[in-house]
């Protein structure tokens, strides 16, 4: 049984999420035109900078050194931290982060708690979590208490409402806020929410976050954001709860000389963002009178043992690939049935839980390198899809089932016919008689069986030709080898070599 | 020069005429074409799908079969960011030293079609005419692997006759994917259409590539409308001389 608490929302698979979400007109609509301004806001802040692939280099190479040395860095920030006044947990997994956080809370009697966006907290299920233990978690974010209130899960994880548009958002808040009259202008929606949430800003003594940074050389921690809710949450309450996942740290303070560029370029498309909060432990009257972390492993610690896609856990989260990815682009965050959505998402979910869970996530992309382009720290997110699809293969070959399994018999064959020209000259020539009862006197083919059956749902196919070029050139080359090359020669396959109008 | 073709498997199976049409040009331009029939495939649907050991073999073959070979010139960006990007790491995979070798040995003579012409050897008008409003989709490993950037369009701006028409969202992908393009039908489908509007909306009567699988794919979509758009590989097009039809 699937454990209560998971970033794994459901057992669809992608294909099948995917066909509902492309129905929904209205969210596809809303997704491309946020995609397309974020992406283009982007595009324009980061080709400005003469010095942006030196950025990526830079953080690729902090990034890499940081997961390299994490045991060493994190016992440093645990160190740094806890000289700094703060506390620190460590949480195996969500069920042991959650136990922790509910702990805290419950040592301050308390009923409701505030959060600031913390995409760690939707991975472990922590609202669900406090709900059954009877407390209510509030999201200060406007993002996440537009998903809240409207009871929906994020699509995007940097703009978590991404897939709602300002008229949908009007509804819920007419609905949620008991505000019938609410207007539709952005400031009217905003004003909504901030009267909605100062209420509990003032009146809520602990509150919840993540964390974008973690520095080990001073113990402090770091957020970036665009609302000021976050700073509201960071510094009004007595008690402060930071669940990080333990990939989150850099060495030192001046690493964040790098990732404040990159990540707002990235991110938002802001040259820097509107707060950046940074604190290192407490401090008497200024701000929470007691601070914890929680570090979260999750199952990263098995990312960082693979060679091959530790560099997944090099990612700041900036949601770059997901803008810039044309399966994003159709389908929303949904499809991907899981908090980390997107090319990141495809690789970070199936890793976070089981392969076997989330196997087809692997295979949700075109491997149009669109996402690798755009990291801000150079996952090669197509690279770590390809070698995720290798270890499913790899296990499906394990069982007879998948031995016998069409993928597999079709790639078996295929890889012995391309073992030799002369075999695949030999399925030239069969091919060229086997398809006659597919072509239609078009010299088309308009249905193929499955699964060749999902390539003409929607395309039709040119039939094979009558000659393959090998064919044609073993009678071109017929007469004599040793003409090749000659001008008379070459003038004579011109003519017969050129385009044939088709 | 002595170019030794690496027609690739699909342009051998099924767009024959983009073989004939890349030896012509070289021959054009004087240079002596080969085909060696051993070839086959360069691997990528295996490696791309999953199947690592399989490609093994496949790749191994290629290595084998242009051990020797001077310059190797092959119609298909995919194909070389096959080897560009994954050749190494696979012959790392296998623990096999001397394979990684050849690799190291054979990579530097491979060339892309139009990066050869261009690039290796500083050509830009290739004497073609071809009187039509074409549009190119400048296919993703050509952009994001092979860092063609504007090769293409150079060859294609030379070319007499030839008005080149501006494709909107021209980086985005077609959607296929090789066996995305089947395995996830749907959304294959859906950024089909999208490129596919965006070819209708320039006007053109031809969209070209220097990869037959993108073109294969719009073609699919593009015949399926009804529409009259024609694809054909940037080597039918550049080889192509006055009073042909295209």
């Amino acid at each position: 049984m699937k454990p209560a608490v998971s970033s794994h929302w459901s057992d669809r698979d992608f294909p099948e999420a995917a066909r509902e979400l492309l129905e929904d007109s209205q969210t596809r609509s809303n997704v491309r035109h946020a995609t397309d301004v974020i992406q283009a806001k982007r595009d324009a802040v980061t080709g400005e900078l003469p010095d942006w692939q030196q950025l990526r280099d830079a953080g690729e190479a902090i990034r890499a050194h940081s997961l390299a040395h994490l045991d060493f860095y994190l016992e440093q920030f645990e160190q740094a931290c806890t000289r700094a006044g703060g506390q620190v947990h460590w949480a195996r997994d969500a069920a042991e982060a959650n136990q922790i956080i509910l702990g805290l809370i419950q040592r301050h009697s308390v009923t409701e708690v505030l959060k600031i966006k913390t995409m760690t907290s939707e991975e472990v299920g922590l609202n669900p979590y406090l709900e059954t233990h009877g407390i209510r978690a509030h999201e200060t974010d406007l993002a996440e208490l537009i998903i809240q209130l409207g009871k929906d899960k994020p699509s995007h994880f940097v703009v978590p409402a991404l897939h709602k548009n300002r008229m949908q958002v009007r509804e819920i808040f007419q609905r949620e806020m008991h505000l019938p009259e609410l207007g539709e202008r952005p400031e009217d929606l905003a004003s909504a929410a901030r009267s909605y949430l100062r209420e509990k800003f003032f009146r809520l003594k602990v509150a919840v976050s993540g964390a974008n940074f973690l520095i080990a050389e001073n113990g402090a921690v770091c957020i970036v954001e665009s609302e000021g809710n976050g700073r509201m949450c960071l510094t009004l309450p007595d008690v402060l709860i930071s669940l990080v996942g333990i990939e989150k740290v850099l060495p030192r303070f001046r690493d964040l000389e790098v990732f404040l560029q990159t990540l707002p370029r990235s991110a938002t498309g802001e040259r820097m963002n509107p707060y950046n909060s940074i604190w290192t432990g407490v401090r008497p009257g200024d701000g929470p009178k007691e601070f914890h972390v929680v570090l979260l492993d999750n199952r990263r610690s098995p990312i960082l043992g693979d060679a091959e896609s530790r560099q997944t856990l090099q990612c700041i989260r900036c949601a770059a690939c997901l803008n810039a990815c044309p399966v994003y682009h159709q389908t929303g965050g949904h499809a991907y049935e899981s908090v980390y959505a997107g090319p990141i998402g495809a690789i970070l979910t199936p890793q976070l839980h089981s392969l076997e869970e989330g196997r087809s996530l692997p295979y949700a992309s075109s491997l149009c390198g669109a996402c690798y382009e755009v990291c801000p720290v150079k996952i090669n997110i197509p690279e770590v899809l390809i070698h995720l699809r290798g270890k499913i293969v790899e296990e499906d070959q394990k069982t007879l089932r998948g031995q016998l399994g069409i993928w597999n018999l079709g790639m078996a064959t295929a890889a012995m016919l391309l073992a030799s020209g002369a075999r695949l000259s030999m399925a030239q020539r069969m091919g060229q008689i086997a398809q006659k009862i597919f072509v239609n006197r078009d010299g088309m083919i308009e249905r193929l069986p499955f699964p060749l059956s999902g390539w003409t749902q929607t395309r039709d196919m040119k039939s094979l030709p009558k000659q393959s070029f090998r064919q044609w050139w073993s009678e071109r080359a017929a007469p004599s080898e040793a003409s090749v090359g000659n001008p008379d020669r070459a003038g004579h396959a011109a003519g017969r070599g050129g385009p044939d109008g088709q | 020069m002595l170019v030794s073709l690496f027609i690739t498997c699909y342009n051998d199976t099924l767009f024959p005429e983009t073989g004939r049409s890349v030896v012509r040009v070289l021959e054009r331009l004087g240079h002596e074409v080969e085909f060696r029939p051993e070839q086959t495939c360069c691997g990528q649907m295996h490696w791309n799908t999953g199947y690592l050991h399989e490609a093994i073999p496949i790749l191994r073959h290629f290595v084998e079969v242009y051990r020797d070979a001077e310059t190797i010139v092959v119609p298909s960006s995919s194909c070389v960011s096959m080897m560009r990007d994954h050749y190494l790491k696979a012959a790392d995979s296998v623990m096999d030293a001397s394979l990684r070798a050849d690799v190291e040995a054979l990579l530097p003579r491979i060339y892309e079609f139009t990066e050869f012409l261009v690039k290796r050897l500083g050509i830009e008008d290739v004497g073609a005419t071809f009187p039509h409003k074409v549009t190119l989709h400048p296919s993703c490993h050509s952009q994001r692997s092979l860092h063609l950037g504007d090769i293409p369009t150079r060859l294609l701006k030379q070319v007499r006759g030839l008005q080149l028409l501006n494709l909107e969202n021209s980086q985005e992908c077609c959607g296929f994917g090789g066996t995305f393009s089947i395995k996830n039908a749907d959304v294959s489908s859906a950024m089909l259409a999208d490129k596919v509007r965006c070819i209708l909306n320039t006007g053109a009567e031809v969209c070209t590539a220097v990869d037959n699988s993108c073109l294969m794919h719009l073609f699919g979509s593009l015949h399926r409308q009804r529409t009259l758009v024609r694809t054909a590989h940037i080597a039918e097009i550049l080889a192509s001389s006055a009073g042909e039809r295209a």
